[in-house]
């Protein structure tokens, strides 16, 4: 089973959000990245750019595939992980850390505790995780 | 189609192995073991092993071989020599595509064509239908293929052989017993590295593909699925059929001109390829390096540069389309987003600017020299 970290939230297409306060941080999960494979392109929106949850906000490309990434709640796009343009990879390498993707200013904070624990994310991944 | 996948004999070593199985043009073959980055670069670095069970063999012997072949194929059959390899196509009438194939020639009256998996029912048809007057046996399920590639291939299958392999030439072959297994030992490959193809029967492919993998430790040998065999190909900018070549494009937009050869003699495709020839083809299967690191796959449309001062309907610049992506990825030794594109012959000139439409955006790219990296193959 892949790694799940306890405090994080999770969405069915498999993106993590982390509470920072008033902000949540937002990246792919470490199932995500190793269904993709390596990553080899990140697009990411603008600073200042509006995400809605459930909707697309970016694109992750792997060497196979192309995914859509979908905000896990929605808001104000506040910082972008400016790394990921020139080094995709680290998306492979440190899903949970250096791979994070937006932090976004949550507009409706309800939207945080509708997202799946680690527990029911990991109850869905291992039913197939919706591939 | 609800058909069963075929499965090589080597499937439950991949399944071990903890390799990821897709489904390939009717097989269950591995993707990836490790990941294809890291596959791609043991390749160029070292050595790696695939394989590719799944490629279809025709045998054709008898007096009538070499006529048949002739007629069936565009490369010059009376130009091979026993104990050498010839790419080459088969061609529709009209100049199309049925399949790219390397041929053998085992003897002076037998020979054995190689074909794409894929393909293998409708060439199978195809040589019978146009070739009839030839001995033809399909040995596809009875054949095993193992491809070792890469700087330390040479030195790994040389300690398993029971004879030199040093010498053999590149597109040449020997038979030979490869750690106690009759072989026909094959320099050729489908990477830009130096190496070889290995046929065994099928029944011995499992302790072919073990030995290799447990005689190369030491060089770092490791297996490599078909996304690491895509990226390495591609960075050759070798064809690959049904992305690349297929029955809608001729060999000369493809710049495979140089495995058509008029002046043996008549075959099929003939007339519709030589009247090409002279305008010249009207679009050509050209590389693209993209500026950014996104991805230009299969299908989509290359245009004019994204400055283009044509202005669109809603006032934004706008771009035209003058062609396709066949091919694209990211290629891990070349480190940057590369593709093959088929494009009207007067953009196809290397340092053109163009662009690629991806996901409703037009993307800066450039046509550069191919290959794209380095070939290292043994001349």
């Amino acid at each position: 089973m892949a790694n799940v970290p306890a405090d994080l939230k999770y969405t069915r297409e498999h993106e993590w959000a982390k509470r920072e306060g008033d902000r949540v941080r937002v990246g792919i999960t470490a199932f995500a990245q190793d269904q993709l494979g390596d990553v080899v392109f990140v697009e990411l929106p603008k600073v200042g750019a509006k995400v809605t949850a459930h909707q697309a906000f970016g694109v992750v490309e792997s060497v196979k595939a192309v995914s859509d990434l979908f905000a896990p709640v929605s808001g104000e796009v506040l910082e972008i992980n400016a790394e990921l343009p020139q080094k995709p990879e680290t998306v492979n390498k440190d899903p949970y850390g250096k791979g994070w993707m937006i932090l976004v200013k949550p507009s409706n904070a309800g939207e945080l505790d509708q997202l799946l624990t680690a527990q029911q994310y990991e109850e869905f991944v291992a039913q197939g995780g919706g591939h | 189609m609800n058909t069963a996948l075929k499965r090589t004999p080597l499937y439950e070593s991949h399944v071990k192995a903890g390799a990821r199985m897709v489904p390939f043009g009717g097989w269950e073959m591995p993707v990836q073991y490790a990941g294809i980055v890291e596959e791609h670069r043991a390749v160029r670095a070292a050595v790696g092993c695939f394989d590719v069970s799944h490629m279809g063999e025709f045998e054709v012997e008898g007096p009538q071989a070499l006529a048949s072949l002739q007629r069936l194929t565009t490369n010059d059959v009376a130009a091979l020599e026993v104990g050498q390899v010839q790419y080459s196509l088969l061609c529709y009438p009209d100049g199309g595509i049925v399949d790219d194939l390397t041929l053998y020639r085992l003897a002076p009256e037998r020979f054995m064509l190689t074909v794409n998996a894929s393909n293998i029912d409708k060439d199978w048809s195809w040589v019978r239908e146009h070739g009839a007057a030839a001995r033809w046996r399909n040995v596809s399920d009875d054949t095993g293929l193992i491809a070792a590639q890469g700087p330390k291939a040479e030195a790994l299958v040389g300690r398993l052989a029971d004879r030199d392999v040093t010498g053999i030439a590149y597109y040449h072959f020997a038979e030979g017993r490869v750690a106690g297994i009759r072989t026909l030992i094959s320099r050729t490959g489908y990477t830009g590295e130096d190496g070889f193809e290995l046929y065994v029967a099928a029944v011995d492919t499992p302790r072919l593909w073990s030995a290799l993998l447990e005689a190369g430790r030491g060089d770092g040998v490791v297996p490599i699925g078909l996304g690491a065999r895509d990226t390495l190909r591609l960075e050759m900018r070798y064809a690959l059929y049904g992305n690349d070549i297929d029955a809608t494009t001729n060999p000369l937009e493809a710049g495979l001109g140089w495995i058509v050869k008029p002046a043996k003699g008549d075959f099929v495709g003939r007339d519709a390829i030589e009247k090409v020839r002279v305008p010249g083809p009207r679009r050509k299967l050209i590389g693209l390096e993209m500026a950014d690191r996104s991805v230009a796959r299969h299908g989509y449309a290359v245009t004019t540069p994204v400055a283009s001062p044509t202005v669109g309907r809603e006032g934004a610049p706008t771009a035209n389309t003058i062609g396709i992506v066949t091919s694209g990825s990211y290629g891990p030794s070349v480190e940057r987003s590369i593709a093959m594109a088929y494009v009207a012959s007067a953009q196809a000139a290397v340092g053109t600017e163009l662009g690629v439409e991806i996901r409703g955006q037009v993307r800066p790219a450039r046509v550069v020299k191919t290959p794209f990296h380095p070939s290292r193959v043994k001349k």
